[in-house]
C-alpha cells in the first residue's frame, strides 16, 4: 500500500531534515567555512574600511556561493553508497517531486543560515547598512538558485569517481548569472541605485529553476542508476 | 520499415559508420587543409592591412570563424545529447562525446587569438568584456562537460550524464549570455565592439568566409577521427571490430 505523493515528498522532507539534526556538525560546517573565509579578506586586503566596504557585498555573495558548494557532492552519493537511493527509484514515487522535497531540506539546512548569517558578515567588512534588506533578500532568491542547480549536478555526477572538485566544476559555469544579478543588486543598493531589476531577474531565476531543476535531477539520477 | 528510418538505423550502426567515417575522413581533412592554406594566403597576404587596427587585425581571420564553431559544436554536442537521451542511439552519444574536446579546443583558440588581437588594439590581453567573458563561460562548461565524461566509468552511463549537462547548459546559455551583457553594461564596460557593424571589402570577407568553411570540415574530419576511436574502445569485445580493424587482433590475442 502506497502513501500518496505528498506524504512520501513530506516523509523524504523529514528525513533529511532529521539526519541534518542527528549531525549538526556536517550542517553547520559551510556556515563556518563562511565566518573563517570572509575573516581572511582583512588579512588579504588590509583593515582599511574604505577598501572593504565597497567590495563586502560582493565577497558576501562569492562566499555564500563557495560555501553552498561544500557537502553537495555527499547529498545524493552517501544514498547511492549505501542503496537508500535505489529504494527511492523503486519506491514509484514521482522522483521530481522527491528530488524537491530534498532541494528544500537542503536549503532549509544550509541555504537559510547561509541567507541570515552572510548579510551579517558583510556588515562585518564594513558593508552600509541600507544594503542589509537587499543582501539578505538577493541571498535568499540566489541560494534557493543555487541548491537547485547543485542538486543537479550532483545527482549527474553520483556515479562518478569521487572527487572534490567535480561538482564545483559543473555548478559553477551554470550559476554565474545568480551572482551576476545577486552581486548586482547588492552593488545597486550600495551606490543608491534601485535593486529592483536585478531582484526580479532573481526572483524569475528562481520560479525557473524550481520548477525545471526537480526534473533535471530525477531523470540524471535515473540515467545513472539505469 | 519507412526507408529514411532504415537508412538512419543502419547507419548509426557502429559497423557502418566506422566504415563511412573512415572514408570520408581523409577527404574532409583534406578539403579542410587546403581551403585553410587559401583562406590565410588570402587573409595574412593578399588582403589589405586595416587602416585602424594595421597588420594585427589579420589575426581575426582565424579568430572569428574559430567563434563561430565554439558556438556551433555546443549547438552540435547539445542535439545529438538530446537525440541519445530521447531515442537512445549510441551513435548520438559517441557523436557528442567526441565533438566536446573539439569545440574545447575553438574555444580556446577564441580566446587565445582574441587576447593576441586585443594586446595591440585595446591596449590589454584580457578585459573583463561581456563577449569575452561569454566566451570563457562557454569554455569552463565544455570543461565541465568533459570532465564528467572521464570521471564515469560506464562509457554510455557518462555520456548520457555529459549530455544531460550539455542540455542543461543550452538552457543556461542565453541567461549567461544576457546576464554577462547586463552585467558589463551596468559597469560601463569598453566602448568597443568586436563588429563594427560596418559591412566588410569583399576582400576580406573572402578568406573570412573559406576560412568558415575550412574550420567546418576540419571539425568533421576531427569528429570522424575520434568517433571511430571510441568506437573501437567500446566495441573492443565486439566481431566487427577485428573484422573492421584487423591491426588489432594480434593485440587481443596477445592480451
Amino acid at each position: 500500500m502506497n502513501p500518496t505523493p505528498m506524504r512520501a515528498a513530506r516523509a523524504m522532507l523529514r528525513r533529511d531534515l532529521a539526519l541534518a539534526l542527528r549531525r549538526p556538525d556536517d550542517a553547520l560546517q559551510p556556515l563556518l567555512f563562511a565566518v573563517i573565509v570572509t575573516a581572511l579578506f582583512p588579512f588579504a586586503l588590509g583593515t582599511d574600511a574604505g577598501r572593504l566596504a565597497p567590495i563586502a557585498g560582493g565577497v558576501a555573495w562569492v562566499v555564500a556561493q563557495l560555501a553552498l558548494l561544500l557537502g553537495l557532492d555527499a547529498v545524493y552519493r552517501d544514498d547511492a553508497d549505501d542503496g537508500s537511493l535505489d529504494q527511492v527509484l523503486i519506491s514509484g514515487q514521482p522522483l521530481a517531486l522527491l528530488c524537491a522535497a530534498r532541494m528544500l531540506a537542503h536549503w532549509l539546512v544550509v541555504g537559510l543560515p547561509l541567507m541570515l548569517a552572510t548579510p551579517l558578515l558583510a556588515r562585518l567588512l564594513g558593508m552600509p547598512a541600507q544594503a542589509t534588506v537587499v543582501s539578505l533578500i538577493s541571498l535568499g532568491l540566489g541560494t534557493g538558485v543555487l541548491v537547485a542547480i547543485g542538486h543537479v549536478c550532483a545527482a549527474l555526477a553520483v556515479a562518478a569517481k569521487r572527487s572534490v572538485i567535480l561538482v564545483p566544476l559543473l555548478v559553477l559555469p551554470l550559476t554565474v548569472p545568480v551572482l551576476i544579478f545577486g552581486a548586482g543588486a547588492v552593488q545597486a543598493a550600495l551606490v543608491g541605485l534601485p535593486p529592483t531589476a536585478p531582484l526580479l531577474l532573481l526572483a524569475a531565476g528562481l520560479a525557473l529553476a524550481i520548477s525545471l531543476a526537480p526534473f533535471a535531477c530525477a531523470a540524471a539520477l535515473r540515467l545513472n542508476a539505469s | 520499415m519507412n526507408p529514411l528510418v532504415r537508412w538512419f538505423h543502419r547507419f548509426g550502426s557502429p559497423p557502418t559508420f566506422y566504415r563511412w567515417a573512415g572514408l570520408a575522413q581523409p577527404w574532409f581533412l583534406a578539403g579542410a587543409l587546403l581551403l585553410g592554406v587559401i583562406a590565410l594566403y588570402l587573409g595574412l597576404v593578399v588582403a589589405p592591412a586595416d587602416y585602424l587596427q594595421g597588420e594585427s587585425a589579420r589575426i581575426l581571420y582565424i579568430h572569428v570563424p574559430s567563434a563561430w564553431m565554439s558556438l556551433f559544436i555546443y549547438v552540435f554536442v547539445a542535439a545529438n545529447a538530446f537525440i541519445a537521451l530521447v531515442w537512445r542511439i549510441r551513435i548520438s552519444e559517441v557523436l557528442s562525446m567526441a565533438a566536446a574536446p573539439v569545440g574545447a579546443m575553438f574555444t580556446a583558440v577564441t580566446l587565445a587569438t582574441g587576447s593576441l588581437w586585443g594586446r595591440p588594439t585595446w591596449g590589454t590581453y584580457w578585459q573583463w568584456d561581456a563577449r569575452l567573458t561569454s566566451e570563457l563561460v562557454l569554455l569552463f562548461l565544455y570543461i565541465g562537460i568533459i570532465a564528467l565524461f572521464h570521471a564515469i566509468e560506464d562509457r554510455r552511463r557518462a555520456a548520457r550524464a555529459a549530455g544531460l549537462l550539455a542540455l542543461v547548459g543550452v538552457v543556461n546559455l542565453p541567461i549567461i549570455h544576457y546576464s554577462v551583457q547586463w552585467w558589463s553594461t551596468l559597469h560601463q564596460g569598453p566602448s568597443i565592439s568586436l563588429l563594427g557593424g560596418s559591412s566588410i571589402h569583399s576582400s576580406m570577407l573572402w578568406p573570412l568566409l573559406l576560412m568558415a568553411v575550412a574550420t567546418k570540415l576540419w571539425f568533421v574530419a576531427s569528429l570522424a577521427r575520434r568517433s571511430r576511436l571510441a568506437l573501437l574502445e567500446a566495441d573492443s569485445d565486439k566481431a566487427w571490430v577485428l573484422e573492421a580493424a584487423p591491426s588489432l587482433r594480434s593485440a587481443v590475442a596477445g592480451a
